[in-house]
This record gives C-alpha cells, structure tokens and sequence, in this order.
C-alpha cells in the first residue's frame, strides 16, 4: 500500500545551528501504527511536533526535508491550510490529559468547539455526535460525562476523554505522544487496547511515541528506533525484536524487565547517558555507548541502509548485527 | 452541590471578623481627646448642657456598657443616633452611599477598561515594541503618587483645557458622571497599572499552557484560542485581585472624596472624625468592613463557579 504520511529527511536545527532531529525519514502507510521509540531527548516530540508546525516559535527551525501527506508537502503550507490540515488531516494526543485538555471547559464543550470548526451542525447534531464518540472511546454514561470538567475523570478516563477530542476533528493520523506513560499497568493495557482498536475499525494511521518496547511489542507493526535526533533502525516489529541490528537497539530490547526475546541473564542497562544537543559525538552518535564500536564509528557518520530489502528493514551501523550473525553462519 | 456549601458557612465566619471590627473602631475613635458635645455645642457649652447631651447618647456609661449598648443596636437593625446630624446612622450612611459606589464602580471599570487592552497587547507582542512601551507606562503608574497623579489631572484637563470640573458632584446622572471622571480616572490610572501587569503575566503563563498547543493541534485559530481558552483562565487569579482594588478603593475613598469635595462616605467619615460624631464613626467604618469582606467574598463565589476545580 502506497504510504499515507512520508517523512524524508527531516532536519530540525536550533538557533546555535544545533541539529536536534537530523534527516529523519519513514512513513506511515493507512491504518499502520508505527512505534516512534528512544530515550528521553531523542527528538520523538520534536519529530512529530514539526510535522504540525507546532515546534516553539524563534527557538527551532525546520532546515530541511520532506513531509509528504496524501500529496502535498506539509512544509510549504501556508498557516492557513495547516491549520485546516491540524487536527483534521493529522491529531495528536499527549502524555498529560490533566494539563491538556483546558481545565474549565467541559469534555463536551472542547468537543463541540472541534465539530463546530468542520462544519454547521445544530446543538443537537453535536451532542449526538459528541456522545457516540465517548462512546467509542469507552467512557461509560457518555451522556453525563459530556459536562463534566478533566479534573472530574481518573488518569485513565481522562486519557480516553483527550482521546475523543481529538477524535472529534476526525483525524486520519493520529500521533500519540507517550499517551501510555503515565498511567498504570492495567489502564496502559486499555488505552492501547482501545488506539488498536480505532486503527482496525476505523482505519486511523498511528504514530505511537514511547520509550517502552513492551508497549511497541503489543501494538505496533512497525517501529522506528531514534538515538540523538537520528533514525538508527526502522523495521516490522517482530523483526526488530527478534534480530535487532543496531547495537543500541539490542541494548534497548536487553533493558526491558519482560524482554521476551534475547533475554537472558539479568537486566542490563545500556552504560552512560544519552548524549545532548551540545555535545553530540562525532560520527555514529551512539559510539560512545557502544559495545562494539570501532575506529569508524568515532569519525563517519553511518547511512541508513537496507538489512533486508524485502522486509524493509533498514539500519544506521557500520557493523549491524544482523549481518554479522549472518556472516559468522556463512563461515560455520 | 457540596461545592457550594461554602455559600452558607462563609457568610458565618463574617461574624467574628466584624465583631473585632466594631470593638477596634469603637476604641479608637474614642482613644482621640475631645468630646462630641462640646463640639456640637461650641461656645454655648456649659457643663449642664454637656451633661445633658452626654445622657441623651448614653456617653455617661462607662465604656463597656457603651460598648454593649452599640452592640444592642446593631442587633436591632440601628446604628445609633448621630450627634451632630441628629438623625439616624444608618438613614445618614445610606444617604452618602451612591456617591461612594458610584465612584468606586466608575473607578474599577475604568481601570478594567484600561488594563484589558492593553495588558492583552502586551502579552500578544511579548517582547516586542508594544510590550516594552505597555511596560514602561505601567511602571511609570505604580511609580506616581495617586495624590500627584490627581492633582494633575485637575491642573490639566480641568483648570488648562477646562474639559473638567474641579470638584463637586452634581444631580442629574449625566452630571454626576461628570464630576467623577477625574477623581475615577486618577483611581484606574493607579490601580491599572498592577492590573495591567498581573493580567499580562497571567495571560502570557496560560498562552504557555499545554492546552495552548492541544488545541492549536486540533486547527483552532490563535485567536479564538486567545479569547475562547486562555482569557478565562487568566481572568480567575485577576478576580481576587479586582476584589483587593475594591478594598483599596474603599479606603481610599476618604481621601479622594475629600479632594474632589464627593458628598460621599468618606467625606461623611472625615467629618465625623473632626467633630468627634462617635456613632458615625463607628457606623461607617462599620460599614466599609463589612463592604470590604463582602466583595473578597463575592469574589470567591464568583471564581469557584469560574473554576470549577476550586474548593472551599
Ligand atoms: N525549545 C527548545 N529549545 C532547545 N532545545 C530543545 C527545545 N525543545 C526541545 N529541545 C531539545 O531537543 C531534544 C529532543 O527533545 P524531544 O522533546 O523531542 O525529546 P523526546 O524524545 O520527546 O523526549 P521525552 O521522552 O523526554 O519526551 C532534547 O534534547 C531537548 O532538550
Ligand atoms: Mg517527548
């Protein structure tokens, strides 16, 4: 299927010149959910943020790439069509549902303000509609949560409420930023529950932001791994859980207290710290940190490029593991 | 509804507050040396005559049982009888209210008017030219002495240009607006100028705010965004303040009513200070308190149904 949103090298430069997301690339095809993973300060928000042209005005600049939707290069639309485009073409929901969603308005009326902007609908029309869409959402009385303010819901409730707001402006992308990371175990497993379902049932393409493997694992078909601002593997989950091939992509797989593959022995933690936009390293920005890396590595920067060409698997390594394993088997 | 159960205890915990309202206002105005007999009675006073009068208001009773007998009153509805009027308190203080209110709501909506625009230009353009210009003004207003403020407004609009008059109040409704221009706009120029900066921050931490950028995301215009989410969220912390600038304005009504020659309570309290009138004193300070604690209460009233997170 031809994609329906392609980011091509995406490049987010600070003031200081500072490129805290370089040449991202991947795309998302209909009713795809990808995982968008890394560690804190990978440039996941940044990343998805510049896709709206949301990023914080004078402070960071979008100095390069592509952002292909359905035709049309979301970098040169004049603030007028992407503010129909928000929303509409592309949503997003967020970590924290208690301070996004504004706290003296009720559930219904921030509904209501989106159904009102895509078209004249009477009162009725837009509480008919409001109400099936908490529905959807599983927020059980729908009727009389409509009045009810954010501080009214639980975590979880709350998060299907954000949930439907964003629904309300009939979104074909949705990007989800770490909605997951602060609720607990049982609700987490619901909300992720619930993003699949709209994905089979509606047809919603997902981004999904996490830095926890575990939730990519239930949900996504493929993922995109980030480290330092730059796409170090993309592949179809199963595929990247099994045979990662990027150092740091076994790393982040070995970190994972109910890693259910490659696991062996006690939880590992990757040494060091995430590099940050000041300081990034010189060459594969991962080298410090890696196991494996050689004299290369601390010098040229390393390409994308295919691991398997059929499955789309792609990599940033100058070594990748996969080809190491297939080439200590060829030697067998 | 337990939200608003604080609507029928809140006006309870009033009572205290002015019960230690009367007792201080009762001592000090009599803690000045004089007598109100003597004033009323000038040069006419002969000691049978004083002790007439003192009889006839009671000012014979040792202190504590004036002090009762005050309280007496005010549990039948009465302020006491004013010596120098020779009327009833309370008929005197109502009398001299629509000045007063007049002034102190043309006062607050003026500074309203004021600090509204332009702390919602400043905050658009934060940090831009505008902003710096709104800034230096307001730090000019907080720096000028409203009593210098006042005087040159008179010299200005009133004696140079004659737009004005200089003092006084008037009958119609027209012309008593007439005569308050100045003394209300000497008050909102002072008062605007924290107003303005309060509101400016305030709407500038909610333009940051999470929901900001959510609803941008879901193609709202900045804009409707401006007015629809962030000014209702800035304007609850103001409301308390607007209720601070009333108290302000309460207070300082007996100075600026004395300036401008407004029959109002202020006046009314100055006067009966100078001619030791001890149950006027006592009725309008009485008076102003419970205006004072009113108003903060209203304002707490008004921002809980504002905000519906706020509990009391
Ligand atoms: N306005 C800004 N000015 C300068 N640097 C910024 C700004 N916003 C973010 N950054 C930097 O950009 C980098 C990427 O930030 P981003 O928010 O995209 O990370 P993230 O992957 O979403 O992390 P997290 O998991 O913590 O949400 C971080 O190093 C951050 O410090
Ligand atoms: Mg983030």
């Amino acid at each position: 299927m031809s994609p329906l949103l392609t980011v091509d090298s995406l490049t987010i430069t600070t003031r200081a010149g500072l490129n805290l997301v370089d040449q991202v690339s991947f795309s998302l095809a209909p009713g795809e959910m990808l995982g968008l993973v890394g560690e804190s300060g990978s440039g996941k928000t940044l990343t998805c943020r510049a896709l709206l042209q949301l990023l914080p005005e004078g402070a960071l600049q979008i100095t390069g790439g592509r952002v292909d939707f359905d035709g049309r290069d979301l970098l040169r639309l004049s603030p007028r069509e992407m503010r129909q485009l928000r929303g509409a073409g592309v949503g997003m929901i967020f970590q924290n549902p208690s301070t996004h969603i504004n706290p003296l308005m009720t559930i219904g009326q921030q509904m209501a303000e989106s159904l009102r902007l895509r078209g004249r609908l009477s009162r009725k029309e837009i509480r008919a509609r409001s109400v099936s869409l908490l529905e959807q959402v599983g927020i059980p009385s729908p009727e009389q949560r409509l009045d009810s303010h954010a501080h009214e819901f639980s975590g979880g409730m709350r998060q299907r409420a954000m949930i439907a707001i964003a629904l309300a402006c009939s979104p074909r992308v949705l990007i989800a930023d770490e909605p997951t990371t602060a609720l607990d175990v049982t609700v987490q497993a619901q909300i992720l529950k619930l993003l699949d379902g709209l994905r089979r049932e509606h047809g919603l393409s997902i981004i999904m932001i996490t830095h926890d493997l575990g939730v990519v694992a239930q949900t996504c078909d493929r993922v995109a791994v980030l480290y330092g601002g730059r796409i170090c593997e993309i592949a179809a989950t199963a595929d990247l859980l099994k045979h990662p091939a990027h150092p740091y992509t076994r790393g982040l797989i070995a970190c994972q207290p109910h890693a259910n593959v490659n696991a062996q022995g006690p939880l590992t933690t990757i040494a060091g710290a995430p590099p940050t936009a000041e300081e990034m390293p010189a060459g594969c920005r991962f080298h410090p940190r890696c196991p494996d890396a050689q004299r290369r590595c601390q010098t040229r920067q390393p390409v994308v490029h295919d691991v398997a060409q059929e499955s789309g698997h792609r990599v940033a390594c100058h070594y990748p593991l996969q080809r190491l394993i297939h080439r200590e088997l060829d030697h067998e | 509804m337990h939200r608003y159960r604080f609507l029928l205890l809140r006006p309870l915990q009033l009572i205290p507050v002015l019960f230690g309202i009367s007792a201080i206002s009762f001592v000090l105005v009599r803690a000045i040396p004089g007598d109100p007999a003597r004033v009323l009675l000038g040069t006419r006073s002969t000691p049978e005559a004083l002790a007439r009068i003192h009889a006839e208001y009671g000012l014979d009773q040792p202190l504590p049982m004036q002090y009762l007998l005050f309280l007496k009153h005010l549990f039948d509805g009465e302020l006491g009888r004013s010596i120098i009027y020779k009327t009833d308190t309370l008929t005197l203080l109502l009398e001299r209210l629509e000045p007063t209110a007049m002034f102190i709501l043309g006062s607050v909506l003026l500074s309203v008017l004021l600090a509204l625009p332009l702390a919602t230009w400043a905050a658009r353009s934060r940090g831009g030219v505008a902003d710096h210009v709104i800034r230096l003004l307001t730090t000019a207003g907080l720096g000028l002495p409203p009593f210098w403020l006042g005087i040159m407004l008179i010299i200005l609009l009133s004696i140079t240009w004659r737009l004005f008059p200089v003092s006084g109040y008037g009958d119609s409704l027209g012309e008593k607006l007439y005569h308050l221009f100045i003394p209300c706009l000497t008050a909102a120029l002072s008062l605007s100028a924290v107003l303005t900066r309060s509101l400016r921050s305030a709407l500038i931490r909610e333009m940051r705010a999470d929901y900001f950028v959510a609803a941008l995301a879901r193609g709202q215009s900045e804009r409707y965004i401006f007015w629809r989410h962030v000014m209702p969220n800035a304007i609850v912390p103001i409301i308390n303040l607007l209720a601070v600038n009333v108290s302000w304005l309460i207070g300082g009504s007996v100075v600026i009513e004395s300036v401008f020659g407004i029959p109002g309570l202020g006046q009314l309290l100055i006067k009966a200070i100078f001619s030791r009138d001890y149950m006027v004193v006592q009725g309008v300070v009485l008076f102003f308190a419970l205006s004072t604690v009113l108003v903060n209460l209203l304002a707490d009233i008004l921002t809980v149904f504002i905000d519906p997170r706020i509990k009391l």
